[in-house]
């Protein structure tokens, strides 16, 4: 359960951090790194809920503007990268990209919790 | 004890989130940010199914206004004054183009390395040497002199500063991104340099005088006027053979030290020109009157031949207020319709290819270049420090030394430095350089109505000189070739001349009235395709870069159609035939030695023999002719430059092909070769013919086909991609079409046809067009390249120019309404 809600909150918090004008474009990192604290998880599973709500997120969000700009844009910028040319890969490398950043956040915010207690 | 791994994967995240804020390999971009869905290159991908509608309100609009874009994405402005007109324009401009709009004026202003780091520093000296923002700033003061230009170009401004003030950082177009850059705001100035971008690019390359001089000091008076002539013999004018000129109102006198000082002297210059313009920039226009059309109403045609972009240089657009209301295209950085029409008139322009630039050679009291020797004394120089902001590096100075001339553009600090480790210091006087306000001048076409008004809106356009076509409703047709020329001694401004007092300077201008013009001719049609715009009889002395063949194929063709539609003139915009070929192969035929040839050179021969003399694209024997030809024009200039070392050459330039055709025509012996003494058994048309054989069967034995386009290499590259290959994806490239700089159509590499427009001067206005590109600048839009595929097949957009009753026509696609607020 807590896994859950860490990462729909993760996701949550990730996308208005995103829209927020005022914060860089690692907004999230801090918005995760938060979500760890509040909900607390191990190590291990907090990296994994933070991973997976960027991910998700990232990933969900870029496939979905690719589907309505019929893979013109992506296709070209893999091409540039180079990632052969293959939106689908790109896709994914934006949703993996994201969810480094956002499970490393989370898992700081997991051992400072834990340091908190002791 | 979770300290630790506490601090070991904050120490991480941070590592990383750096990291990611930092290039991408050798893509300035910050990878994190860039991939970032919601700041990224992601949110530069356009829904295919994007609206555009959308209210607007800006507190520097007067009134209301509305934009209707039809299905091509072209807009069609409807505003009620001509402030309210200027301010969506640059509006527009900045929200299909602002990335282009933005580069081009800071490289204009020589602040390219802010884009592209230290490899553009010496583009930037160059660009701040030639006085581009000196120049700039003399058009300002024009610009800003007259209260109706004024309000326009702030108008301008306005509207593309409201748009950069909309932006938020993820909607910035995808270049920024890629290469980390912000947009910068816009003013009067930045539209001054777009203008004098042009300027560069169509008056600045347009002489030779630095590869003349190193010509005169090795050949003989008569071998230069041989190698380098004035006037060709086979030339058919822009101002009709025959014509009578008036008496020329000045007559400009030799100095009498021109034979020592200037002609006898054998000087040679080392200096390297860093960004010459393009030598294919050029174009075609014509016009026929109603008697040799089908429908008794004139047609206007024209093609401009720019380095074909993407985004284009051109932004297609109508602009509509109840007084003025005229289509055609624009280019993002300045207001006004540059090629177009009106409901009265139609017009275009083509490069004068006139020289308007020399060189002065100055002598400097010592290194500070504080003081000049000028008309026997020492002069000060005003010193200008440029300083130069580079992506990623230090910020560079560069000192510019200006004199009564004009800016010292190469010195021993800059590309001035001979081999022998002497500085030159070499003063430019470019009439780019003088006051004026050639926007304005299309302010005025667009309202134009009649001949006098067209006449009167182009008699104060300076530089870059053009030929302006012009075609109205009730039936005039003209052209005029316009600009600020110098009134020149014959031979003057050829060489680098001397600097070091007045004797040397221009005596004066050209009045404008007698440069060179046709009003309504009896053959029905005038035309103009970059060449010498009038023959010997013309009384000034007119050097320039002048190209022959494509206008006699124009006028050839015009000559004999009659009954014409706008099918016809599509055409014939889009033709291939060879006219250079044509004379080209009969001397070829003439002189190959058959018996020294073997079957498979004779294979080659037999191609060109029966070719029907069309560039196509997938004309194998273009391809050959291209290469034999080019053989034989290069065979006979470095035997013609014998005994001279490849760099003495390489400092000099070729005869152009018209030319080289006109010597062999003449004295066939230049094909011989001898060698100490002796002459060689095959002459330069027959061992070019083996060489070439022999290179396009190892092509063939390769698997690589002969098909013109393949050699060609038709491409449109994105407009930042210098190097064309880091932006590859963003290009247009392997473009199935033929041409070459010399053919009606065009295209040579990238360059080639920017725009094609006819109009069919009948009531309602027939209008077709095609540019190689789209109305959106954005690569991730579906309008970014919408037509470059018509525009290989040769076919046409139907303009719409759309009237007050319009507004709820099923050609409007999206609405975009503007009002104060």
């Amino acid at each position: 359960m807590k896994f859950i809600t860490a990462t729909i909150l993760t996701v949550l918090l990730a996308f208005i951090a995103g829209i927020l004008s005022f914060s860089p474009w690692w907004g999230f990192a801090i918005t995760s790194f938060l979500v760890a604290i509040l909900v607390h998880q191990k190590g291990w599973k907090a990296f994994l809920s933070g991973f997976l709500g960027l991910f998700l997120l990232w990933a969900g969000l870029a496939w979905w503007i690719d589907m309505q700009n019929n893979s013109l844009l992506s296709s070209k910028i893999a091409a540039i990268l180079p990632l052969g040319g293959n939106s689908v890969l790109l896709i994914l490398v934006t949703g993996f990209v994201g969810g480094l950043v956002s499970g490393l956040a989370a898992i700081t915010g997991s051992y400072l919790r834990v340091s908190s207690h002791k | 004890m979770r300290i630790v791994p506490f601090l070991v994967s904050a120490v991480a995240t941070a590592g990383l989130v750096y990291a990611l804020n930092r290039p991408l390999g050798s893509l300035p971009m910050a990878a994190g940010k860039f991939l970032s869905p919601q700041y990224g290159f992601w949110q530069n991908a356009e829904p295919a199914s994007k609206s555009f509608d959308e209210e607007l309100s800006f507190s520097g609009l007067k009134g209301k206004a509305e934009v209707y874009f039809d299905d091509r994405l072209v807009p069609h402005v409807f505003a009620e004054n001509d402030e309210d007109l200027y301010f969506i324009q640059g509006y527009l401009h900045a929200k299909f183009r602002l990335f282009q709009m933005d580069l081009q004026t800071r490289a204009a202003a020589g602040r390219a390395s802010e884009f592209a780091g230290a490899k553009a520093i010496n583009f930037d000296k160059e660009q701040r040497r030639l006085g581009m923002v000196f120049a700039a700033e003399n058009a300002l003061k024009e610009i800003e002199k007259d209260p109706v230009s004024k309000a326009a170009f702030d108008a301008y401004t306005s509207g593309i500063n409201a748009y950069i003030g909309s932006l938020r950082e993820a909607d910035i177009p995808i270049e920024y991104k890629l290469m980390n850059v912000k947009p910068e705001k816009w003013s009067n100035l930045r539209s001054a340099l777009l203008l004098k971008m042009m300027a560069k690019m169509l008056s600045s390359g347009t002489e030779h005088d630095l590869a003349y001089t190193n010509a005169k000091a090795v050949f003989m008076p008569e071998e230069l006027n041989k190698l380098y002539p004035q006037v060709p013999d086979s030339l058919l004018p822009i101002v009709p053979k025959g014509t009578v000129f008036e008496k020329p109102a000045i007559i400009p006198v030799q100095p009498a030290s021109a034979d020592s000082l200037y002609f006898g002297k054998k000087d040679t210059v080392s200096v390297k020109e860093i960004s010459r313009p393009n030598e294919n920039n050029g174009s075609n226009n014509w016009v026929v009157s109603g008697s040799k059309t089908q429908s008794g109403a004139p047609i206007l045609c024209n093609d401009p031949h720019l380095e074909m972009s993407l985004p284009s240089i051109w932004y297609e657009i109508q602009l509509q207020t109840p007084v003025s209301n005229a289509y055609g295209v624009s280019i993002p950085g300045a207001p006004f319709i540059i090629i177009g029409f009106n409901d009265s008139i139609a017009w275009g322009v083509t490069n004068s290819q006139r020289d308007v630039k020399d060189y002065y050679e100055i002598r400097f009291k010592d290194k500070t270049r504080k003081e000049y020797w000028f008309n026997n004394q020492w002069t000060a120089a005003r010193l200008q420090v440029e300083e130069i902001k580079v992506k990623g590096g230090a910020v560079v100075f560069d000192t510019v030394a200006y004199t009564v001339y004009g800016p010292v553009m190469y010195d021993e600090s800059f590309q001035g430095t001979d081999s022998s480790g002497r500085g030159r210091n070499l003063a430019l006087r470019w009439t780019a350089h003088d006051p004026s306000n050639e926007g304005f001048t299309f302010y005025k076409l667009n309202r134009a109505k009649n001949y006098d008004d067209y006449v009167n809106a182009i008699a104060t356009f300076q530089c870059p000189g053009q030929n302006f076509v012009f075609a109205s409703k009730n039936g005039d047709i003209a052209l005029w070739q316009q600009g600020k020329f110098p009134a020149r001694w014959k031979g003057q401004g050829l060489y680098v001349m001397p600097g070091e007092d007045s004797s040397y300077m221009w005596q004066g201008f050209i009045p404008q009235p007698e440069n060179p013009h046709a009003k309504n001719p009896e053959r029905g049609y005038l035309q103009s395709g970059n060449q010498r715009p009038a023959d010997s009889a013309y009384p000034y002395f007119i050097p320039g870069t002048y190209l022959t063949a494509r206008a006699i194929t124009i006028d050839n063709k015009l000559a004999a159609m009659t009954s014409i539609t706008p099918a016809d003139m599509m055409k014939l915009q889009n033709d291939y035939f060879n006219t250079t070929a044509e004379d080209v192969r009969p001397l070829l035929m003439r002189y190959v030695q058959m018996d020294e040839l073997n079957a498979t050179d004779k294979k080659y021969l037999d191609l060109i023999k029966k070719w029907d003399l069309n560039a196509s694209a997938d004309s194998k024997e273009q391809t050959i002719y291209n290469h034999w030809w080019g053989m034989v024009t290069y065979g006979i200039w470095y035997y013609y430059a014998n005994g001279l070392d490849s760099l003495t050459r390489a400092k000099m330039v070729k005869p152009t092909d018209q030319t080289i055709l006109e010597m062999i025509i003449k004295d066939s012996s230049c094909l011989n070769v001898k060698l100490k003494g002796k002459t060689v058994k095959w002459n330069i048309v027959t061992s070019s013919l083996k060489v070439t054989s022999g290179f396009f069967e190892l092509r063939l034995k390769k698997g690589n086909g002969l098909e013109w386009y393949k050699t060609n290499h038709p491409a449109i590259y994105h407009i930042a991609d210098a190097s064309r290959n880091s932006l590859l994806p963003f290009a247009r490239t392997k473009l199935h079409i033929g041409g070459n700089n010399d053919i009606i159509n065009a295209v040579k590499g990238s360059h080639g046809p920017s725009w094609r427009m006819i109009v069919h001067m009948t009531t309602p206005t027939e209008a077709y067009a095609v540019y190689p590109g789209g109305q959106s600048g954005n690569p991730g839009s579906k309008f970014y390249d919408s037509f470059v595929d018509k525009w290989v097949e040769g076919q046409y957009n139907k303009l719409w120019f759309m009237r007050e009753g319009d507004k709820t026509d099923k050609n409007v696609k999206w609405v975009m309404k503007f009002k104060k607020g």
